[in-house]
Parts: structure tokens; sequence; C-alpha cells
């Protein structure tokens, strides 16, 4: 029975969505809260797209914060088709046959993100490329990466860049392959420098495995080397064996593709001399 | 079982790449990852669960130029370790994959 002069949706139920594209790739995400999708809106910056067809919607249910209680570290698995993702803060699945996903969080921003990274990390994985633990930014519109373990240098490299450098992420560099080439997008992942990078694209013409050092050198380093020092920076998180292997290849493939270098640097704005 | 009866395969929960003379191999189940030298590789390589392991040593013996000898040893010990993390299969008779 349907009642007279009820509205089905009242203003406190309806549901807000925002579509927020990184890499190229737009995700909206639905929730009921306009609070919750302000605090989005301010962190995600020029990443909110208001005009693209969202390739994957994920419905944010937000919970009150006392709801989940562990510290679990994330665990990303595949059940019956369908993406879990579980971490301390946060329960999300995600199915991308139906291209549908739900997410239960509290009202905070870094669940949320860290979600997106994940997902991220997942649709990489199947078309060779993959986020890595990695600064970068774009000079002459040539992208540079610099990569390493916690300090390692990754945000140092990004405080000392001059101006004419644009930032594309403090902390986790997003690597595409398209067509023959690999390119680095800004994300609105950050790191120590707070500040999400520029939204632009570049190709990348050089990762720098980086080493602090008493002085400026740039070393070339075995493709062996380079593969083995990248496998250790890459994100990725799910237990899942094909995806795993695809990584590898991913790593492989991007190795013997793009000049990777050690750059051992002392940590002033003289290193950037030697990049570009 | 003696070493000549010996028989190799490759796990299938691996990846694996030649890089100039090394061959990186991956465990897709925990993600450790190796590398094998020249040598190595030949034993990797020659892991098709049908070459009787005394042949693949000869031929390793015949290209690059190991005693016999010192070939077995290094491959008795490449081989436990490849073993114990799962991404070589052993066996006493051919293994189908």
């Amino acid at each position: 029975m349907v009642g007279y002069g009820v509205p089905m949706e009242t203003a406190s139920t309806k549901s807000i969505e925002m579509v927020i594209e990184i890499g190229g790739i737009p995700i909206a995400m639905q929730t009921t809260d306009p609070t919750f999708i302000a605090i989005l809106k301010k962190r995600y910056g020029d990443y909110v797209n208001a005009v693209t067809n969202p390739e994957f919607t994920f419905a944010v249910d937000l919970v009150p914060p006392d709801t989940f209680h562990s510290d679990a570290d994330a665990e990303v698995w595949l059940s019956n088709g369908e993406w879990r993702l579980e971490r301390g803060d946060f329960r999300a699945s995600w199915n991308p046959e139906s291209r549908q996903g739900t997410i239960r969080q509290s009202s905070n921003p870094y669940s949320f993100d860290s979600v997106l990274r994940i997902v991220h990390t997942l649709l990489l994985a199947r078309t060779g490329g993959f986020l890595l633990h990695a600064s970068s930014g774009v000079r002459n519109g040539k992208a540079f990466l610099f990569s390493g373990l916690s300090e390692a240098g990754k945000t140092t490299m990004a405080r000392l860049a001059p101006p004419d450098v644009a930032l594309l992420t403090d902390e986790a560099s997003y690597v595409r392959k398209v067509g023959d080439e690999y390119l680095a997008y800004g994300t609105p992942f950050a790191g120590e420098l707070g500040e999400p990078g520029k939204n632009i694209s570049a190709p990348i013409a050089a990762l720098y495995l980086l080493a602090k050092s008493a002085e400026n050198r740039i070393e070339p380093i075995e493709t062996s080397m380079a593969l083995r020092r990248i496998m250790r920076n890459i994100l990725f998180f799910a237990h899942d064996k094909e995806l795993v292997q695809l990584v590898f290849e991913s790593a492989c493939a991007f190795v013997t593709k793009v000049p990777v270098f050690q750059l051992s640097f002392f940590p002033d704005q003289r290193v950037w001399e030697l990049i570009g | 079982m003696t070493p000549a009866d010996k028989y190799l395969a490759k796990s299938s929960d691996i990846a694996a790449r030649v890089l100039g003379d090394e061959t990186i191999i991956m465990s897709s189940i925990d993600s450790t990852l190796f590398s094998l030298n020249a040598t190595a590789t030949v034993i990797w390589q020659a892991a098709d669960g049908k070459t009787p392991l005394a042949r693949i040593i000869k031929n390793v013996c015949e290209e690059f130029d190991v005693a016999p000898e010192r070939a077995w040893k290094d491959a008795e010990e490449l081989i436990e370790k490849l073993v114990e993390h799962g991404i070589l299969l052993v066996s006493d008779h051919p293994i189908q994959q």
C-alpha cells in the first residue's frame, strides 16, 4: 500500500553522490551525510569531477565511531567474485562485475582514503600499472619518480622541488601503462607534506631509488636489482595469487622500459640540478 | 631416491622473469623474491618435470665447465632451498603439469 502525501525519501535520507577521478578512473561515492561530502570535497579538491560518469560506485554507510574496535591491518581477498576489504576502521566490499560496492566506516576521510587506495591497486593490477611508494613531479613535460621506504627522502625531494616542478604526490605515485609508455598521474594521496598532488599526468622519464648521502650522485642500477627494489615499494594488499603474479609481471615490464637509477643525495636544493 | 632419479618441475604458485644473466622468481604465496644466477637459471629452465636431474647437471657441466661433483653439490643446495619455499617440485617420477 502506498500512503498518500508521504514522501518516499526525506531530506535526511536522500543519497548524495560525488565522483572522485584519480588516474583517469572516476569512482563515485554515495552517502546521505552532506557533512561527510563536504569533508571529502575539501580533501580531494581538484580530483572531484562533477561531469564524468563513474566507472564504479560505492555506497558509504556511516556508522558510529566506536562500531569497530580493532587495530587490525588491511586484509583484502576475493570471495565469490566480490572483493572484501577489511581493516580495523572499515569493512568494504566491491563487485567488479556489477561495478558496485559498499563501505562501512565512521565519518572520517582517512578510512575512505584507504579504501580508495586499495581499490585503485586492484584496478591497476589488471592493466599493467601500480601504486608505488614514491614522490613524483613533472618537469619540462616529463615525470620523475623518487622511490624508497620510510625515511628514504620521498617527502624531502618533494619539499626541495623548485617552482618549475609540478608535484604529483609526496607519498604514492600512480603509474599506468598507456599504449607503449608509462604515465605518472597526480594523486590526492598525501604523505607528510599533507597536500594533494597536482591533477595532471606525464610520461615517466626516470625512476630514482633514493639513498641519503653526503653528495649528490646518480648511478645506473642493474635491472634485476631495480626489480627487487621496486617490488618492495609497490603498494599491494590483496591475497590473490593471480593478481600478485600480474603485479610482478607489471614491475618486470616497467623496469625493462623505464630507466631506473640510484639517486644518492644530500638534502638540499642542489639535488634537483641533476633531475630533468 | 638417488640424485640421478630426480625430476624437477616449477610450482604454479610462482612468477619468473629472466633479466640479464639472472632469473628473478617470485612466490605468489608470500611474495618472496629469489634471484638465480646463470648456472641456477639453466637448472630452473630445464625443470620441466620430464628431464632427469642427471641430464640437467650434465648440461650444466658442459656449458659452464664445472666439475660434476661441484655441480651436483651446488644443484642439491639450490633444489633444497627452492623446494623449501614451495617454488620447485621434486619427485622420483616424471611430474605431469
